[in-house]
């Protein structure tokens, strides 16, 4: 993985110390309340509702087993012992005290991490395939890139203060497993043969309130260009987003403005005007980056059935929580922060500590985290799984729903976040207690279900199988269902099948909904594709046929 | 008698706008609207001449103008907007040499080192603003990541041109 060398720890240390003076001032009444926020967010620092709340930044999702006890350490002495992985492949902390955020930045700089740029409207941590490097299916390991577009964008003067934040994702294989279409600009590396490196770049993609799928605005651009193409995207925006309505601000929304054709042709001719003055990624430097991500030294192994014998649950366990590698011999394995009874991507600074020692004896001292708030060690032998999972099942993280319903994403909800309109956690505890037949599940096969606890869609709700959305109805909190979106492959917003219902009768319609697709697929046929075949009145007749609550 | 911050001096303004009096060598900052009208009163002006762009006006329409301006204030209307960091930049790469100057309410020290390094060299600092801070503001940094207009304490970046 990516160590910073002497520049990249400079400037951390340099980044907290202005911090800590900013901090001091706010706290000693020299700073506004308003400045202070603008600062402070973009150092990943929310005030929330009991507490501020601390993102901290995971490029790419992937860490060391140094970073993740150190993150363990910070968690215990300045938290309570939990972080929650988000959405973003980042690790927030929801009781930080906001006197002691600089120390705690400081913490994070001697390990090479930070919080900078993970809230505030600036460009936003870099994301990935949670299997880059390892995915059988890999035209080119994205993480060099996002490492590149990573230090680009890290206090890039012109691009601190947009309109609105701005995402940015990164895929390298056929399969997009980084949600390309549902951020800012979205990169899909690509190469033809006879050709260098290069990307597709798609643009305009974002959830919130008003969601939106990015489109295709450039089908080929040089790796070299990289950069400077970001760079005429960004000027762009910076220039014509909207700012005076924040709900209108993202480039998604300036894209549906303009039209694809007319933003393509201003982003190209910004790229030809600016292109001499931005940085050109030169091969050299690429390949400097990409020796950072060199792999690991894998052992010559055989592949091998390590089932063969073994007891149910942890044949489940290898079918649902593992996944192939490039690798001969080895697997990629979910770390599932999806046990039963327990917030959906928590982790306690125990299981961090546990979890960094079995990476450093079974998988090359790397942990990676997921957009869908699970961990990942990415490169275990085949030989080593049985007991992996035995240690893991001692420390509940060896759920064996990794893909099914139970999988589920949940924001933190109206118990912790001060923009939700109603909570998360209660309903995921029900679902969890409504399904807990792992067999039933297994039964239903692959579905993605998230919620978000507002429209603010940080579950990413209108991109799941089945999508949850918090609301507020006269103080009372209720939860409208979406039905057929999709995040990767063909994405799709999910479809609202009718009126919402209250939190009691949410497990109850999930059922309902379930039994129609056991009803009408056909032989293997998944949720999602039973959805897209029959559409969504089926579903919309049975949950609304007889009062919920009678159920 | 207004001071600003340049060149990390903190000198008494040469420069007047329209409607303040006159000095008896200094330059006058119009609108960028004035600068097309030829019976603004601006162009009555014989000594230097500058212009102020909006947050809204577009940088490039300045091309052909520069020759003959001496100054080009952007304006940083608040802490959030930062338009005027894509009009500093953009009057750079069209060459322009002289004094680029930022305006504005927003023009305080914690942003003053994301100003200089898209080339801002001058500074009518927002008020209440403490010169001395803003100054200490400017050597936060010493290394970035891209590249930095003179200006910046900067003295390590990582990416060029």
């Amino acid at each position: 993985m990516y160590r910073y060398d002497a520049l990249d720890q400079a400037f951390v240390e340099q980044r907290v110390a202005e911090f800590r003076d900013q901090t001091h001032r706010f706290l000693a009444g020299s700073l506004s309340e308003d400045e202070f926020k603008a600062l402070r967010l973009r150092n990943g620092l929310y005030i929330q509702r009991h507490a501020p709340m601390l993102r901290i930044a995971i490029p790419y999702g992937l860490l060391s087993t140094r970073q993740l006890r150190a993150l363990a350490s910070i968690t215990r002495r300045y938290d309570r012992g939990i972080g929650h992985v988000t959405t973003r492949q980042n690790l927030q902390l929801n009781w930080p005290k906001l006197a002691e955020v600089p120390d705690i930045l400081a913490e994070l700089a001697e390990v090479q991490m930070h919080a900078i740029q993970t809230s505030g409207n600036c460009v936003r941590n870099v994301t990935s395939d949670h299997f880059a490097g390892v995915a059988p299916d890999e035209i080119e390991d994205p993480r060099p890139y996002c490492e590149l577009i990573r230090q680009w964008a890290t206090l890039n003067p012109e691009f601190t203060y947009l309109p609105r934040k701005f995402k940015i994702a990164v895929s390298g294989s056929s399969e997009d497993r980084a949600l390309i279409q549902a951020h800012d600009i979205g990169l899909r590396i690509r190469r033809d043969a006879g050709q260098p490196l290069g990307f597709e770049v798609w643009v305009g993609g974002g959830l919130g309130r008003q969601p939106i799928l990015a489109q295709r605005v450039r089908e080929f651009l040089p790796a070299e260009e990289l950069f400077a193409y970001l760079e005429a995207v960004l000027r762009v925006y910076n220039r014509l987003g909207r700012r005076d309505n924040i709900h209108k601000a993202r480039i998604k929304i300036l894209v549906k403005t303009l039209g694809i054709e007319r933003m393509r042709e201003l982003i190209e001719q910004e790229w030809r005007s600016g292109r001499a003055r931005s940085p050109r990624l030169a091969p050299e430097q690429i390949e400097l980056m990409r020796a950072h991500f060199a792999p690991p030294p894998y052992e010559t192994r055989a592949d091998m059935d390590p089932t063969c014998g073994r007891e149910a649950p942890f044949l489940a366990w290898h079918r649902y929580n593992t996944r192939a590698h490039r690798v001969s011999g080895y697997r990629a394995v979910f770390v599932s922060l999806k046990a039963h009874g327990h917030n959906p991507g928590d982790i306690t600074a125990e299981q961090m500590e546990a979890l960094a020692d079995l990476a450093d004896e079974l998988s090359f001292g790397e942990v990676r985290t997921t957009h869908d708030q699970n961990l990942v060690l990415a490169d275990v032998p085949q030989s080593e799984l049985y007991r992996l999972w035995r240690r893991l099942r001692e420390l509940e993280l060896a759920t064996a729903n990794i893909g099914t319903l139970t999988d589920m994403i949940a924001c933190p909800g109206l118990d912790f976040c001060s923009l939700a309109n109603a909570g998360t956690l209660d309903v995921a505890r029900d679902i969890q207690a409504h399904f807990d037949d792992l067999d039933y599940l297994y039964d239903l096969g692959p579905i993605e279900l998230k919620m978000s606890g507002c429209m603010n869609a940080c579950g990413h709700h209108h991109i799941g199988h089945i999508g949850i959305l918090g609301v507020d109805k006269h103080g009372e909190q209720w939860y409208q269902i979406t039905l057929g979106g999709a995040g990767n492959g063909r994405a799709a917003l999910g479809e609202v099948i009718g009126p919402s219902v209250p939190q009691a009768q949410v497990a109850t319609t999930l059922e309902r909904i379930v039994e129609v697709y056991r009803d009408e697929r056909t032989d293997g046929e998944y949720f999602i594709d039973t959805v897209r075949r029959i559409g969504i009145e089926p579903f919309k007749e049975r949950v609304y046929a007889t009062d919920l609550a009678a159920a | 008698m207004r001071r600003i911050l340049r060149q990390r001096d903190w000198v008494i303004d040469p420069w007047r706008y329209p409607g303040e009096p006159a000095h008896e060598t200094g330059g006058l900052i119009v609108p960028l609207a004035q600068l097309h009208t030829p019976s603004a009163h601006g162009l009555r002006h014989c000594g230097a001449l500058g212009v102020q762009l909006a947050p809204a006006d577009d940088a490039e329409q300045l091309g052909g103008e520069l020759p003959r301006l001496s100054l080009v204030a952007v304006e940083f209307p608040n802490f959030s907007d930062g338009r005027g960091f894509t009009q500093v930049t953009v009057v750079r790469r069209l060459g322009f040499a002289g004094e680029v100057r930022a305006v504005g309410a927003g023009v305080k020290r914690d942003l003053l080192f994301l100003m200089a390094r898209c080339g801002c060299d001058a500074f009518e600092l927002a008020e209440g603003e403490d010169p001395q801070s803003a100054l200490q503001a400017l050597e936060r940094y010493t290394v970035a990541y891209q590249k930095a207009e003179p200006l910046a304490s900067v003295e390590r970046v990582r990416f060029s041109a």
